[in-house]
């Protein structure tokens, strides 16, 4: 080879024409059998896989229609819980406390989570440690088990500093503190994808900070801001295990108020109706899953639709 | 050099009768930075409460029970007369239901990954992108009652020589709460795939291999990082899952590795317990709160250690 004055020479330009050289040849032979085949095998596996997860979440769609359908009505609506009769019991002091719950979590997350991530995103200095710190602690709330945020509502809000008792007002301020996390990160996510030459101008024109944020960022920021509110509230309408810590008692036969008596909501009722021997509880409570999954795909889903209507590109 | 300050001073402007400070103090803008300053340290005193709500009843629980009767004991049964206080078997518990859900949740969450982020196009991503968001948000007393009213029965119909005489089965409750996961393994590993550079993988198109080479040896590899924190935050789900354990695993401590039989999870103990009523103070109180801490330094060392991962490979390629 050494002697064919068109063979290269020198080690690099040897291996390069060699490379290019196997790598024509695979494209104009269109390469060897063998991988083609595997290929496809990964391929169909990859399908596989993926098709296992959805048809999973297809399965439990369908199945929770198929047994609730029976008892779904308008007297789910209106009637209250029963413990022996359950062709007359219905979610309504359920839906009642899930709505107040959720109303007292919205009046806590919007003001103190944008509150947050407008601190942490204009204001700070994240060199500082005390800055650092916070951001540490929001990433770690954001995965502690919510449990964990039952046994803090049950040691310092029902008993203990703020002593509120059983009440709705404190399962609204557990399951606050518990999507707080997830509210700061998707506001902190908007306000950052403002650009800066909006807040720049602003303040050119002689415009203070605080006018700044409320009149051109913060409007600039609210799709963002919005759909990680809606996520929240789809997430806390779904959460039972806080709520069971926190005194969510499931047998209220009376329309549940904020800052006193007991109150139940929708999870946990359809827990309750579900560890009930009677097969007509079971139906019973896959009538409510119905309800609570329609609930939140209709609320996740606006807030894609939010995501994904008002995305600006600057 | 006096020469030179008065040079300076003199040929500083001087604007006849107003000056460059603000007009006015400004209060309204200092309380909303002090009212903005509280709200971002509330996470931290959410943190501190946390703690503190653990600890004090966990250090009174353990002046009552030894450190050997808690970690070497490996019988479970608080309630009884005289209390056992072995944790074994609901870590144990804990932990068959990771086990399942990770078996569950790596490959099929893998592989929906490296479909989105290598082979799907770019419509087909944005159908099954929003679909799997769905699965995310679907509740976990729905997953339960699935779980339990119709896999457990579909498993006791596939499997038919293992023994099912029991109602409840960690091994379905683990692969329901490993679907759960599915869509937080995918959507991270998605990302960290698509984080790597272009250059790398079309480097690879150009010398020749086929998009199995790429996947699997460039980007695969690449991404690893990102990938290993998925799966390490899928786990710390999975340990912290409360209603799918609750419903479908059962309330019976039990040390097993049997997938057909019942156990309690640590998560399964502190929600069947707390909701009763349980004076404070007492031990069995107390032992909600020390099974509690162990929860949250399980969880928490699964995090700290994923979102290390995820700030490496985010800083590799930013």
């Amino acid at each position: 080879m050494a002697t064919d004055p068109m063979t290269p020479t020198t080690g690099r330009t040897r291996l390069a024409t060699t490379g290019a050289r196997r790598a024509t040849e695979a494209a104009l032979m269109g390469g060897a059998g063998g991988d083609r085949l595997t290929g496809l095998i990964f391929q169909a596996l990859l399908l596989l896989g993926l098709s296992v997860a959805l048809l999973m979440l297809a399965a439990l769609l369908i199945w929770s229609l198929v047994e609730g359908a029976p008892r779904l009505g308008l007297e789910l609506l209106t009637n209250g819980p029963s413990t022996v009769r359950p062709s007359e019991a219905g979610f309504r002091t359920a839906i009642l406390g899930t709505l107040l719950v959720v109303g007292g979590v919205v009046a806590v997350i919007v003001p103190v989570g944008v509150g947050a991530a407008i601190y942490l995103e204009e204001y700070a200095n994240k060199e500082r440690w005390w800055n650092r710190l916070i951001e540490l602690n929001i990433q770690n709330l954001a995965g502690v088990p919510s449990i964990v945020f039952g046994i803090l509502g049950l040691a310092f809000i029902v008993r203990g500093p703020l002593s509120l008792g059983f009440v709705a007002a404190a399962g609204s301020l557990t399951l606050a503190l518990l999507v707080l996390p997830t509210v700061i990160i998707a506001a902190r996510e908007a306000l950052r994808a403002v650009p800066p030459s909006i807040r720049d101008g602003s303040l050119a024109l002689g415009a203070t900070r605080w006018q700044t944020i409320w009149r051109q960022t913060l409007p600039a920021a609210l799709p963002g801001v919005l759909t990680g509110v809606i996520l929240s509230i789809a997430r806390a309408t779904g959460e039972a295990a806080p709520l069971l810590l926190v005194g969510a008692v499931t047998f209220v036969t009376f329309n549940p108020s904020f800052f006193e008596g007991g109150y139940s909501v929708l999870p946990v009722q359809i827990f309750n109706y579900s560890s009930r021997p009677k097969e007509e509880f079971r139906v019973l409570a896959m009538a409510g899953v119905i309800v609570m999954l329609g609930l939140v795909l209709l609320l996740n889903s606006f807030a894609v639709w939010l995501r994904g209507r008002f995305e600006r590109a600057w | 050099m006096t020469s030179i300050d008065s040079v300076a001073s003199s040929a500083r402007p001087k604007f006849p009768g107003r000056s460059l400070e603000a007009s006015s103090p400004r209060w309204g803008e200092k309380a909303i930075f002090v009212f903005l300053a509280l709200c971002g340290l509330l996470s931290v005193a959410v943190t501190t409460a946390i703690v503190i709500s653990l600890l004090i009843p966990t250090i009174d629980f353990f002046r009552q029970v030894s450190f050997e009767a808690f970690f070497l004991d490996t019988v479970w049964a608080p309630r009884q007369a005289t209390g056992r206080f072995g944790v074994w078997p609901i870590v144990v518990g804990t932990l068959n239901v990771v086990f399942w859900a990770l078996l569950v949740a790596i490959p099929v969450g893998l592989a929906s990954a490296i479909y989105l982020s290598e082979y799907a196009s770019p419509r087909a991503r944005r159908t099954i992108k929003p679909v799997l968001e769905v699965l995310a948000g679907v509740p976990t007393v729905a997953i339960g009652l699935f779980a339990f009213f119709a896999m457990t029965p579909a498993a006791a119909a596939l499997l038919p020589f293992l023994d099912w005489s029991s109602l409840w089965s960690v091994g379905v409750a683990g692969v329901a709460v490993g679907l759960m996961t599915v869509p937080l393994v995918a959507s991270i590993s998605d990302d960290a795939m698509r984080a790597v550079p272009a250059a790398l993988r079309e480097g690879g198109y150009g010398l020749g291999a086929n998009k199995l080479k790429v996947s699997m040896r460039i980007v695969f590899p690449a991404a690893v990082s990102g990938i290993v924190a998925s799966i390490v935050l899928a786990g710390s789900r999975a340990v912290g899952e409360t209603m799918v354990v609750l419903i479908a695993a059962g309330r019976t401590p039990a040390l097993t590795i049997d997938p057909t039989k019942s156990v309690q999870t640590m998560t399964a103990y502190i929600a069947g317990t707390a909701t009763g009523d349980i004076p404070t103070g007492t031990l069995d109180y107390n032992t909600i709160f020390a099974v509690g801490t162990l929860l949250f330094v399980a969880t928490l060392t699964l995090n700290m250690f994923a979102i290390r991962l995820v700030r490496r490979f985010r800083e590799v390629y930013e």
